[in-house]
């Protein structure tokens, strides 16, 4: 009977006191970011090994996620005797949500994991000490700059990412019925504006936020040898994956409600 | 100002200061959940002194070491270095006293991903601005050459033996060329030769450079070669210290037990 007293109370403990942890993180990480000395070469790595390396996938992603849409929004809008709003529906889709969403998801997986994998290794191996007796701030150094990194590159991976679902999307239309890229551009954007390009891709620096702090908190708390980095891995991916589907079911209420 | 300048600016007792150990313990407690690892240790290492802590295992050996260079906070008790107090320091104001401290790690803790060389200029990279790449790759070649690792600069951690990661670490250690060493069983692990000629290479870096030394270890042929006082720890506090001799003229039965065995 204790026991299954107990049980909900250490989990609500242990929830409190993640979060607590993870706010003295931030904060002893966003100190250290505004402080010199900055570590300007770490941070144009991680924006190579974050950025320029995810490239790939995130367009992959995109272009899978363009076709999809394309095939399914014909279906829906030919049901309809919409298809006329087929352009539209696929620009709109992919620029407002999808776009944005994919990219976060993609980049928490491939860089989530590997952040946290990262970290926990050095973490576990003594490194992370190794750096702090070096005199050297290792939230500064490992954790700011793969942050700020996240921050700066997923609008970019996003834009990329819109990018090549918008061109699959067209081809896949213009594989069923001709349509220039011209002709599609120009139907799916009519009536577009700031609004509807720039808060929803700019949303996703709070998804490289997320993304970057839970994996480099997960990473650098690790504890218990090669099992501990596969627990960091792990959770990395699974709570920036979680924490990026809440935080844009916030962040669209927001943008709905500021930029309508 | 930075934090380097206001610790210029605010010395803390400068008189004191010049005669202080330049590592002082004092009753130092800690404890991990229920098991309390330190017990009121104290202890104060001068310059060009070399004391060796020993002990069993689990006996808070190496992390007093860790509470001495500020890897861990201790729960009470006081640490001076160079009659400073560091407990309380943040982590930036402790980075200015790190400087003057070279930490050897068990397992070396070299940078997996860098080179030797790299790894031994790490500390010069992000503190000696003002020498160029050329300078720095040679002050890692030369420090790497003296713990007798020359020609081994291009290799990766995983592709030399645990001495030469020791010995690579060692070198990391020296390179801001600090005032205290303290190392966490630089002999552990390896064969009796790479033993003694670490043991050789700690005893001829400290005639050179007149360190205050830490030497933590279970390896009581090594701490008789390189110290030249011996600390023996039981349930987180000193038994006794003194030479070798002291320890061998003993009648505390912990002592003699630990020497039989040894």
């Amino acid at each position: 009977m204790a026991s299954t007293l107990t049980a909900p109370t250490n989990f609500i403990g242990d929830f409190f006191e993640w979060f607590g942890d993870l706010g003295i993180f931030f904060w002893r990480v966003a100190r250290a970011a505004v402080t010199p000395p900055f570590e300007f070469g770490e941070l144009f790595v991680q924006l190579d090994e974050i950025g320029s390396k995810s490239l790939p996938l995130v367009a992959l992603a995109g272009a899978a996620t363009g076709v999809v849409l394309s095939m399914e929004a014909r279906y829906s809008l030919t049901r309809f005797g919409a298809k006329s709003l087929l352009p539209a529906a696929i620009v709109f889709s992919v620029i407002h949500e999808t776009g944005p969403i994919i990219t976060g998801l993609v980049v928490s997986g491939r860089v989530g994991a590997g952040i946290g994998a990262q970290l926990a290794s050095m973490k576990v191996t003594e490194q992370i000490d190794a750096i702090e007796a070096s005199a050297v701030n290792p939230y500064r150094l490992l954790a700011a700059t793969r942050i700020v990194a996240c921050i700066l590159m997923l609008p970019l991976l996003t834009i990329a990412g819109d990018a090549c679902g918008l061109l699959m999307g067209w081809v896949a239309q213009a594989l069923v019925e001709p349509l220039s890229l011209h002709q599609f551009i120009n139907s799916g954007f009519k009536g577009a504006d700031f609004n509807d390009l720039l808060p929803p891709t700019f949303k996703t620096a709070v998804f490289g936020l997320i993304i970057g702090l839970i994996a480099c908190f997960q990473g650098m708390r690790t504890e218990g040898g090669a099992a501990g980095v596969g627990r960091a891995a792990t959770s990395s991916v699974v709570l920036s994956s979680l924490f990026v589907i809440l935080a844009d079911v916030v962040l669209v209420k927001f943008i709905l409600i500021f930029f309508p | 100002m930075n934090t380097a300048d206001q610790i210029a600016l605010n010395p803390p007792d400068t008189a004191n200061r010049a005669n202080a150990p330049v590592i002082s313990v004092e009753d130092l407690h800690k404890s991990f959940g229920p098991q309390k690892v330190l017990n009121g240790l104290s202890l104060n290492v001068n310059r060009g002194e070399t004391l060796a802590i020993l002990g069993r295992s689990g006996t808070g050996k190496s992390v007093s070491l860790r509470i001495i260079i500020g890897l861990e906070k201790p729960d009470s008790g006081s640490v001076r270095i160079h009659g400073q107090e560091i407990t309380g320091l943040s982590l930036d104001e402790l980075g200015e006293i790190r400087k003057k401290m070279g930490f050897l790690f068990q397992h070396a803790a070299l940078y997996d991903s860098l080179t030797v060389e790299q790894n031994v200029a790490f500390p010069l990279l992000h503190h000696k601005q003002e020498m160029s790449g050329n300078e720095r790759s040679e002050r890692a070649r030369q420090l790497l050459t003296e713990v007798g690792l020359d020609g081994q600069y291009d290799k990766m951690p995983s592709d030399i033996s645990g001495g030469m990661q020791k010995r690579a670490g060692l070198a990391r250690a020296l390179a801001l060329e600090p005032d205290i060493l303290l190392l966490d069983e630089p002999t552990a692990g390896l064969d009796p030769i790479s033993s003694g000629e670490i043991n050789e290479l700690v005893l001829k870096l400290q005639q050179e450079h007149h360190m205050a030394s830490i030497v933590v270890t279970h390896d009581l042929h090594s701490a008789k070669t390189i110290s030249n006082r011996l600390a023996l720890l039981d349930k987180g506090n000193v038994v006794i210290e003194g030479s070798f001799e002291e320890l061998q003229g003993s009648d505390i039965e912990f002592v003699k037990e630990f020497l039989k065995y040894s």
